[in-house]
């Protein structure tokens, strides 16, 4: 198989739980380099698709390829931070040992993390800016300073993709602003990001890709042509209201200051 | 005292130490209640193994009590799969099945075959030393010790050599799912050791006491520290510890051994809910009524500073004043002046009460956040 360019190749992706289809017939090819926010309603199928493109989830059909091959050659390549809720953070142990986490594929099974493994993750918490919370016991850190160390582990993956889910999720301002400014960090240093987003307000701000969805693919492309009132109506089955600093609709592009509001 | 206690004592110790090892994880996975379930269905496996072999210690009844205890956790999985019950619910029906099957089959056969229910179901310590391993003659010790030896060392190497892989498969399934080390596999690989550990435990605390062994000292060891390795050893320790006073006690009492090594295992872990320095109920209560102090504390001084003539007036006679300003009974006013004179944002001068710069500025801190 040739390489297509694309950091993110999904064809024909069903899932469904117990005939339920989840996502259907999912069709998305993501270029290199890029911020992609995945944007649609609850129930919309946004984490399981992160989750079967990492073969979490099984596919009843359809293919999922990272840089033009399937996952499964491609775990080097993958950064995966999973949603913060979906780990018990009263675990006994701290900030730098989840970030070493990341790291324990590298070093493979039994072997211990060393001294260079403990320097990696203690750059990246650093670039987080969580360094002096290394050896805190993680139900000690706030919502924001966890979803950090989640963050940073993935950062320690050094990989060339990565998924995200709701990593702004119930995290404050402060936090908000170190993610994002790491995320176009990443972006561009060539990066791809592939990111589960709730909040419409800021997709434009953040984000330069968007997948919009709702079980179905609704569109997927650069912002400015995908980031449309007609997209999000479908997307959102009308149940958006659309508000604009002057209280007009965003029509096509002509604003990208537009704020929206899902009800 | 007689060789034949020190035997009993030692077969209890590392029992009690090799279950909390294996124990730890089951208490991190929220999986107590899995213990259970596999310590009785084993006994079904036993019962089967014992029309064969006619001996409970034995290397074919470990592997036929194992294979029971692994089916079990698979039956209870498929259950959960078809999403029809939850686990617990899962568990629930699972066992008592395979359970009530064994039952059934010792009753049918209780003439013929000498497996009595209540060393099953209690365990007997004081026959152990009686089932000796002779080898060309030559007399080792009880047969109990000896596995529960192999049995403590091979989960002593399985936590040693996977202790990285059961952490991330325990803290992080997903994430261990993407970096490929299967948390299925690694489930699986710990039960099958749950189950071994509950078959060596048979004859020292019975399958129902077991759970006692496995979740009581983990339990206790997690109220007590912040980190895995230290939970770790802390369980090894309050597990051997809970085996050796419950001996005591037994003896002390002419009571079950088992029961007494449980009891003493759940006394150690009720003390600890209560006074474990962190996460314990007396200290988290403090803790709560410090910041109550506290914040009252702050509440006063914001109140002053807003009120310049609340505190001309109740500079004098603060507990009186306080109580008609602010609604507070007079012990707990007492108190939060207290606090307040002990952080120096309140002083008394000349029978009056003023307050500090630093008492000014703790208003205009609180007031901006």
């Amino acid at each position: 198989m040739t390489d297509n360019g694309l950091a993110l190749e999904i064809r024909d992706l069903t899932v469904a739980y117990q005939e339920k289809p989840v996502l259907w017939d999912i069709d998305l090819q993501v270029p290199k380099g890029v911020l992609m926010a995945i944007v649609g309603p609850n129930g919309a199928g946004k984490s399981t698709l992160i989750k079967a493109a990492l073969g979490l989830v099984p596919a009843a059909a359809g293919q999922v390829l990272i840089h033009s091959r399937p996952y499964l050659q491609q775990r080097g390549l993958v950064g995966y931070v999973p949603q913060r809720g979906s780990v018990d953070w009263d675990f006994p142990t701290n900030a730098l040992d989840v970030v070493l986490m990341g790291l324990y594929r590298q070093i493979g099974w039994i072997r211990r993390p060393r001294r260079r493994e403990r320097e990696m993750a203690m750059e990246s918490l650093n670039t987080v800016g969580m360094a002096d919370y290394a050896d805190r016991q993680i139900s000690q850190l706030s919502g924001g300073q966890q979803q950090r160390v989640f963050l940073a582990r993935a950062l320690v993956q050094d990989a060339q993709i990565y998924f995200m889910d709701e990593p702004f999720a119930g995290v404050d301002a402060t936090t908000e602003r170190a993610i994002i400014a790491v995320l176009r960090q990443l972006r561009d240093a060539g990066k791809t990001l592939i990111v589960v987003h709730h909040d419409l307000h800021t997709v434009s701000e953040y984000f330069d890709w968007l997948t919009l969805l709702n079980v179905r693919c609704i569109a997927n492309g650069p912002i400015d042509d995908t980031f449309t009132s007609d997209n999000l109506r479908q997307t959102y089955g009308g149940r958006v209201a659309f508000i604009t600093e002057d209280g007009e609709l965003p029509d096509d592009r002509s604003r990208t200051d537009s704020k929206l509001i899902a009800a | 005292m007689s060789s034949a206690q020190i035997e009993i004592i030692l077969v209890a110790v590392v029992v009690a130490a090799s279950c909390s090892l294996i124990g730890t994880f089951l208490v991190l996975r929220k999986m107590a209640l899995m213990s259970d379930a596999i310590s009785h269905a084993v006994l079904l496996g036993i019962v089967v193994m014992f029309f064969f072999v006619r001996s409970t210690a034995s290397v074919p009844m470990v592997l036929a009590a194992t294979a029971t205890g692994v089916l079990t956790v698979y039956l209870v999985e498929l259950l959960v799969g078809t999403r029809l019950v939850k686990e617990d619910a899962a568990i629930g029906l699972v066992f008592p099945a395979l359970f009530s099957i064994g039952v059934i089959l010792i009753s049918r056969h209780a003439a013929n075959i000498h497996l009595d229910i209540d060393v099953v179901l209690l365990g007997e310590l004081a026959f152990v030393p009686f089932d000796r391993l002779t080898i060309a003659g030559l007399d080792l010790g009880p047969k109990s010790l000896w596995l529960g030896l192999s049995v403590g060392i091979i989960n002593l190497i399985f936590v040693l050599l996977f202790y990285k892989e059961l952490k991330l498969a325990t803290f992080d399934p997903s994430l261990a799912a993407a970096l490929g080390f299967s948390p299925t596999l690694i489930h699986y690989a710990l039960m099958t050791l749950v189950s071994v550990t509950a078959v060596s435990s048979f004859e020292v605390v019975g399958s129902v006491l077991v759970v006692g062994l496995m979740i009581a000292p983990p339990a206790s060891a997690y109220l007590l520290t912040d980190r895995l390795p230290v939970m770790l050893g802390l369980g090894v320790l309050i597990a051997a510890g809970s085996a050796g006073l419950g001996y005591a006690t037994a003896y002390l009492f002419d009571s079950s051994i088992s029961g007494s090594m449980a009891t003493v295992a759940g006394l150690i872990l009720a003390v600890t809910v209560l006074v474990a320095p962190e996460r314990g109920l007396i200290s988290r209560w403090l803790r709560r009524r410090r910041q109550r102090i506290r914040f009252a504390a702050e509440t006063l001084i914001v109140h002053l500073v807003n009120h310049a003539d609340a505190l001309e007036v109740a500079g004098k006679h603060p507990v009186g004043q306080l109580k008609k300003q602010l609604k507070w009974r007079e012990p707990f006013t007492q108190e939060v002046l207290h606090f307040a004179g002990q952080q120096k944002w309140l002083v008394e001068r000349n029978g009056r009460l003023h307050l500090t710069s630093a008492g000014s500025s703790v208003a205009a801190r609180v007031t901006e956040r």
